[in-house]
């Protein structure tokens, strides 16, 4: 499986209200809170992502509170897919639930990949990944 | 070898004598919890499912708590759709406002989570029950959709680590202090998806509305639940309150952990998280005199009757400061009420504060005490994350309601004692 796209890079516990703030959880349509995703962690995220891109992050992705909101503002942002040095439990399976994690496997938790891009100084570049 | 406490009710409720840590099992379960963030997204899932009627009318809690009462239009279309489909599937415990308060304070109070219980809540802080010796773990929307549906959820039974607090609590600290210590020394994910168990001679003198705080935040560590073996002081809670039975259970001694973690408590003092994680955890006397423009005394996390007995004591006869906002959310009607009882709210009035109706409100950024650019909060809520009260670039800091009070009355961070 093969995504190709621009990379975004995160930093550590990256938690779910950066990725979709609480102040735009009276709604839960996927466009409506594509338009806010990442906005707290990048406020230039929502109108810089094209779909297809990927987010890179380091440990703990997805911490903090159960919204599924989370997955679904990235999905509806049009990532394919997010590599994180781990993920948080509860955005870890919402993401399954709802299908972020597609078959072979968009939500990928390893390490050395992980910190091997996290090392170059890049914050934004294009980028393949091949499963 | 032998089960963990959390191990023993997951097995139970799978219909198993046993399971190890890492296996996959699918369980009964005896409440599904959703609020009018999360439920909305699971009704919309479990509608497509095209069933006729939920699997347990009784065993299904919908509670709008976190933009209520209603805060703008889309905030009371999502209250509709919650209350519409209580009325349709006939859901006995939907709480109107009135009736309402602060899910993780309200479900304890009217007796629906009870000690060996298997809980799912699309709220993370649903490990709150965790206090009373449940297993209770958040989930998101869809896994509450399919919990309505069937009665069942998957689990992977986590790995426990057992914490142990002993020597003697010092003056004005407690749950909140040992949990946000706690937090502090094994980092956001210390604990991720894992059981944190919390034991010990401390834990055992414990109150139950600190081990609610307590067992609250064991998210804040990554935890898939927090837990403590119930005991004559939760039992005591607990018996006034069950209208059904429950069975009680203990960890083995022989049970296996991923790591025991012990901490002399005697020296401890008031703890404080900075921005942005609640893992920020100093003590008190390395945060004084940082300016505050708001506190917040409230939440599932210490919005119950002894950390509003506790600020009201510090607030009695004093006047908060007056370039400071201080807001404080009873975390239920019955809470509130009492509170009123005891003259708490009286005082609270008296010394400036603004008394809230039971809310999420500000602990999100929901309404009732929003942040500006650049502003900071003091507050007793469960997270400190960027822009958790508000703006993006203002700031949440996390203490004890017996701080939070000292730090209105002074405008700044301030230790209790000062008072």
């Amino acid at each position: 499986m093969k995504f190709s796209g621009k990379a975004h890079k995160f930093g550590a516990d990256v938690d779910t209200d950066a990725i979709i703030p609480a102040r735009y959880l009276n709604t839960f349509d996927p466009a409506e809170l594509a338009r806010h995703c990442m906005e707290d962690a990048d406020a230039e995220f929502p109108n810089k992502v094209k779909a297809g891109d990927i987010i890179v992050a380091d440990k703990n992705f997805g911490c903090g509170s159960s919204r599924e909101h989370a997955p679904i503002a990235i999905k509806g942002a049009g990532v394919s897919c997010v590599i994180a040095s781990s993920f948080a439990r509860i955005f870890y399976r919402n993401s399954i639930n709802i299908g972020l994690l597609k078959p072979g496997g968009s939500l990928i938790a390893s390490s050395a990949r992980t910190l091997r891009f996290m090392s170059t100084p890049a914050t934004f570049r294009p980028c393949t990944i091949l499963l | 070898m032998g089960m963990t406490i959390s191990q023993k009710i997951l097995a139970y409720h799978a219909g198993l004598d046993f399971v190890e840590a890492g296996e996959l099992i699918n369980c009964k379960l005896d409440i599904v919890l959703g609020n009018d963030v999360t439920a909305p997204v699971a009704i919309s899932e479990f509608n497509k499912l095209g069933l006729s009627e939920v699997f347990d009318q009784e065993k299904i809690v919908l509670v709008p708590d976190h933009f209520t009462p209603n805060k703008d239009i889309k905030s009371a279309e999502q209250c509709k759709i919650v209350r519409d489909f209580a009325k349709a599937y006939k859901i006995k415990h939907y709480f109107e406002i009135g009736q309402m308060g602060i899910e993780h304070c309200l479900l304890p109070e009217q007796g629906l989570v009870l000690p060996g219980d298997l809980i799912i809540g699309a709220d993370s802080h649903t490990c709150t029950y965790g206090a009373l010796g449940a297993f209770a773990t958040g989930v998101g929307s869809t896994d509450m959709a399919a919990g309505m549906a069937t009665g069942e959820a998957w689990f992977k039974v986590p790995e426990s680590i057992k914490f142990i607090y002993y020597g003697k609590l010092p003056p004005w600290v407690g749950g909140k202090d040992l949990i946000l210590y706690t937090i502090g020394d094994i980092g956001v994910d210390g604990a991720r998806y894992m059981s944190m168990e919390f034991t010990g001679e401390v834990i055992k003198n414990l109150s139950i509305d600190n081990r609610f705080t307590m067992a609250n935040m064991a998210i804040e560590a990554g935890g898939k639940n927090g837990i403590i073996e119930a005991d004559e002081i939760s039992l005591d809670y607990v018996n006034k309150r069950a209208r059904r039975d429950y069975k009680l259970f203990q960890s083995d001694a022989d049970a296996s952990y991923y790591e025991l973690r012990e901490y002399d408590v005697s020296k401890l003092e008031p703890v404080v998280a900075f921005p942005h994680l609640p893992e920020n955890a100093r003590p008190v006397s390395e945060a004084v005199d940082i300016s505050l423009d708001q506190v917040v005394i409230g939440s599932c996390t210490n919005g119950r009757i002894e950390d509003l007995a506790v600020a009201a004591s510090l607030m009695k006869g004093k006047r908060v400061h007056p370039e400071i906002r201080t807001i404080i959310l009873p975390g239920t009607q019955q809470i509130y009420l009492e509170a009123m009882q005891k003259g708490y709210i009286q005082t609270f009035i008296e010394a400036g504060a603004v008394v809230s109706t039971p809310t999420c409100g500000p602990c999100l950024g929901g309404h009732m005490g929003i942040l500006a650019k650049g502003e900071r909060a003091l507050a007793t809520t469960n997270r400190n994350f960027v822009g958790r009260m508000g703006h993006p670039q203002s700031e949440v800091y996390l203490s004890s309601p017996a701080v939070a009070a000292a730090s209105a009355i002074k405008g700044k961070i301030t230790p209790p004692w000062e008072i």
